[in-house]
């Protein structure tokens, strides 16, 4: 049995945060990260980052990585972290089991942060499994970690910040996008994405989907028709594309297994990528000391994920008698920042889902 | 394909490993993913799906969605968008379910 006071589920923009406040604040703690390095999905951002100077803006993400590893190195008395570890099972008892090396192990902690971050949506349409088919995440892996092409061309499904910033990333690496469509009638990502890209000449056409992918082994071509006003297809719209790459970028669902295996409260709701759990301001769930923070909680940006990690973890460490001198202000702050991330139009829908789960 | 050159990245690659996939050579970098090292080769098609037999590749890249298990060292169930390469590793196109021991 490993003993730790507080253990943390990923090492993303949120379990990193998590891990350093929490170490800060003076309590033990492990982070367990699955894959042989920090920083989740950061690795692959190569876009600056929004937000304000706290959230790192115009800061590259695979640069935010080497920031939080410096960060939580100063505490490094106070934290363990385990790579190539993944946590597979989390019970009623406050056990959780980890595989390491094909090695397993139990571990009791005092409190949990689940970060587990979001996994990608996939698309209902025939043959949407022919391989050339993918997500836009994992193309971005592929060209931006392993440096290889996944195609000649693509064709985006989706036009928000993920589908354009993906778009652009995949020009930079020297493929031809031939167009980024969007069921929706309007561009969901930021419009200075969509302008950088539009400016290169690449469509972008609202108000189409998939109809069919056609190919024998591996994808040839896609055919698109546009939808009406009540997002019904139009026969006779269609339009032939030659591609060898279809990306889909429909949006994230948390990855919320442990939380369900565990039997925190969960909820519907869509506006936050699919089943979510119930949580109080400080991101504690149902279950007493047991925590969540980033995409598992609520798909949003890796922004807000970090501060929402900072959140989590200064206030499962004074659940433990670790209180910072100035805790009240650090958990001000980071609800500030939340507020402020989530502010205007853009937040619109995150607040609306968040109504619905924070009792 | 690989990328050669890239305004931002600079890619650090291992030293060059030979692997075999269903008994024919191939070339890849110690350390990357096999399903990348594939992919580099034009091998997109990993598995087959249990029931129709229709060709699969990866999907997330990133070990969530189970779309790219082939058999690894004679391992079956191995996700291969995450498992790394290495000198002279047997990947092989997994039939069936896998046994468990």
């Amino acid at each position: 049995m490993i003993n730790t006071e507080i253990l943390i589920v990923g090492g993303g923009p949120a379990g990193l945060c998590a891990a350093i406040a929490a170490a800060e604040s003076g309590a033990k703690v492990t982070l367990v990260e699955r894959n042989d390095s920090l920083g989740g999905q950061l690795e692959k951002q190569t876009h600056m980052f929004f937000g304000s100077q706290k959230q790192y803006a115009s800061i590259r993400g695979i640069d935010i990585v080497g920031i939080l590893t410096k960060e939580l190195d100063k505490y490094n008395e106070n934290v363990t972290i385990m790579l190539n570890a993944t946590v597979i099972g989390m019970y009623e008892d406050g056990i959780l089991t980890i595989e390491q090396n094909d090695k397993y192990m139990k571990v009791k902690p005092q409190a949990i942060i689940v970060a587990t971050g979001a996994s990608e949506k996939f698309l209902t349409f025939p043959n949407n499994d022919l391989p050339g088919i993918y997500g836009a995440g994992a193309v971005q892996t592929l060209a931006n970690v392993h440096g290889v092409l996944p195609g000649k061309s693509i064709v985006m499904v989706g036009a928000g910040n993920i589908g354009l910033i993906v778009s652009y990333q995949l020009m930079q690496a020297g493929i031809k996008v031939k167009a980024i469509i969007d069921a929706a009638p309007k561009i969901g990502g930021y419009l200075v994405h969509a302008s950088k890209i539009r400016r290169m000449g690449v469509p972008i056409m609202t108000g189409y989907t998939v109809k069919y992918a056609h190919g024998k082994d591996a994808l040839e071509k896609v055919t698109l028709w546009k939808l009406d006003d009540k997002w019904q297809p139009i026969p006779g719209s269609e339009i032939d594309i030659d591609t060898d790459v279809l990306c889909i970028s429909v949006g994230l669902s948390p990855l919320a297994e442990l939380l369900w295996q565990v039997g925190c409260e969960m909820k519907f709701v869509p506006e936050l990528g699919g089943h979510v759990p119930t949580r109080n301001e400080d991101l504690e769930t149902s279950i007493p000391n047991v925590f969540v923070a980033g995409d598992v909680g609520g798909v949003e940006e890796a922004s807000s994920a970090m501060v929402e990690g900072r959140l989590a973890g200064l206030c499962a460490a004074k659940k433990l008698g670790h209180v910072l001198p100035d805790y009240k202000e650090q958990r001000e702050d980071c609800l500030g920042q939340l507020n402020d991330l989530r502010s205007g139009p853009v937040g619109e829908k995150i607040r609306k889902g968040l109504e619905q789960l924070i009792s | 394909m690989r990328i050669e050159e890239h305004p931002i990245l600079s890619f650090k690659k291992g030293p060059k490993v030979k692997f075999t996939f269903d008994g024919q050579q191939y070339e890849g970098y110690e350390g990357e993913p096999i399903a990348a090292a594939l992919h580099a080769a034009g091998v997109k098609v990993l598995g087959h799906s249990h029931n129709l037999g229709r060709p699969r590749g990866f999907y997330c890249a990133i070990g969530n969605c189970s779309s790219c298990l082939m058999v690894v060292d004679g391992k079956p169930n191995v996700r291969v968008c995450v498992e790394k390469l290495t000198e002279g590793m047997i990947v092989e196109t997994q039939k069936g379910k896998g046994d468990l021991v």
